[in-house]
């Protein structure tokens, strides 16, 4: 089964995964996350208690799933290879990097496309930025940018992060161990068989058809090739269809309740940084969960990074706040980045430019 | 004939160095990758720039000659 090889069926694929996202926001989950990778890891940091936001905490089976959906389809059509050794502490500080500049804008690539396809024009905006991420990584590729090799190791090794996602869901299903958030978007979800499900199907789906948000721009701005960007259309498809039909369309720039803010500037430096470290990392969130997946040890370094990440934005108070309507005044409350976010976005950017252009291809064997 | 190693590296590399050796080359070309995607990668840019690929399995890895 191969989905990568025709428009048609990466179209599919992308029509399938934008279904999985629209079923999940219909049951339950937050308004316009429906499935965002940099929300939910960021859900799945606090709920182990690795930052203390009471909001956003919550063990989402939807990146189990990803992760798990990865590796099952990945060893039933023997594509599963344990590999590891590409430079994995970069990888980590690329996660980290994802993640910060995925909080300053709120919300990863999928997300972004999730909020374009519901008129979010902020989404538009920070389309911009990530584009010109995304530009600048080709840019670096095309300079001879690489982080090296990687080798085949122990078949064990790329079993450790499916495994460690399955143990995190048993502890959250069988124990009280874990926090979960009482109000806010962590306690927004769908039913727990239905978002591992719905991961499982996204997760086969997405190593099947090689989903990736920051592969699709790059191969545009690259090679003229727009098989990827496919994909995304066909998400993008499904989800306006779902937001038109129940009436969340809205176009527009200050919406509450999108968990979105018009710091129109920090969008675009926001999705630049996440571009760019996309680009730099070999894969958007998503694709590095599912990369994790199908057994490599150096994506699942860069999924820790996202985690750290998330640690740190709630931590340090790096992330972005929301547009939010005031419940008692019913006063438009404008969300906006704090200075700490700002720094870091900064400082993120300037990493990702001294790791673009530090790191060379080395010809010849090795 | 022109042989490209890109076992183990991440995307694009794989493609981008096939696309090199293509545009500086007429012979054949032979490419080395280890992932699956990246087979599917470099065979389907051969077959879009009117060649042909004949890929064998070896090992966990896969040998690609585009001529």
């Amino acid at each position: 089964m191969n989905l990568a090889d025709s428009k048609k069926k990466l179209a599919l694929a992308g029509l399938g995964c934008g279904l999985v996202a629209a079923c999940l926001a219909f049951f339950g989950n937050p308004a316009n996350m429906a499935f965002c990778i940099a929300c939910f890891v960021r859900d799945m940091a606090g709920s182990l208690g690795m930052h203390q936001a009471a909001a956003v905490q919550y063990a989402r089976p939807e990146i189990v799933g990803l992760v798990c959906g990865s590796f099952i389809i990945a060893v039933a059509t023997k594509e599963y290879r344990s590999v590891a050794g590409s430079s994995p502490l970069i990888r980590f500080v690329l996660g980290m990097v994802i993640m910060i500049g995925s909080l300053v804008f709120l919300g990863c690539p999928l997300r972004m496309v999730i909020r374009m396809s519901a008129g979010d024009l902020n989404a538009w905006v920070a389309l911009i930025g990530f584009i010109l991420g995304v530009s600048t990584g080709a840019f670096a590729l095309k300079q001879g940018f690489s982080l090296g090799r990687s080798h085949e190791t122990n078949a064990a090794s790329g079993v450790v992060l499916p495994a460690v996602m399955v143990g995190i869901l048993l502890l959250a299903v069988c124990t009280t161990l874990l926090k979960f958030s009482e109000s806010g978007p962590g306690s927004m979800h769908a039913p727990i068989l239905l978002s591992l499900g719905g991961g499982l199907i996204f997760g086969a789906l997405a190593q099947k058809s090689r989903m990736c948000f920051a592969g699709s721009i790059r191969d545009v701005v690259l090679m003229k090739n727009f098989d990827l960007l496919t994909v995304i259309i066909g998400l993008f498809a499904v989800m306006l269809v779902y937001n038109v039909a129940r009436g969340k369309f809205v176009l527009g720039f200050n919406t509450p309740g999108v968990i979105a803010h018009s710091e129109f500037l920090w969008n675009i430096l926001g999705m630049y940084a996440v571009g760019f470290a996309a680009v730099l990392a070999g894969g958007c969130p998503l694709r590095q969960l599912i990369l994790a997946g199908q057994g490599s040890s150096d994506a699942a370094v860069t999924v820790l990074g996202l985690f750290f990440g998330a640690a740190l934005c709630h931590n340090l108070g790096l992330a972005a706040s929301g547009t939010a309507l005031n419940a008692e005044t019913k006063e438009l409350v404008a969300g906006a980045v704090p200075m700490n976010g700002k720094v870091a976005c900064i400082i993120c950017i300037i990493v990702c430019f001294v790791i673009a252009f530090t790191n060379k291809r080395r010809t010849g064997k090795q | 004939m022109k042989e490209i190693d890109a076992r183990g590296l991440s995307c694009p590399e794989p493609l981008m160095l096939t696309a090199e050796a293509l545009k500086n080359t007429d012979g054949p070309v032979r490419v080395l990758v280890s992932e699956a995607h990246q087979r599917t990668n470099v065979e389907k840019y051969a077959k879009d720039h009117g060649k042909k690929a004949t890929t064998t399995e070896k090992g966990s890895e896969f040998e690609i000659i585009i001529e």
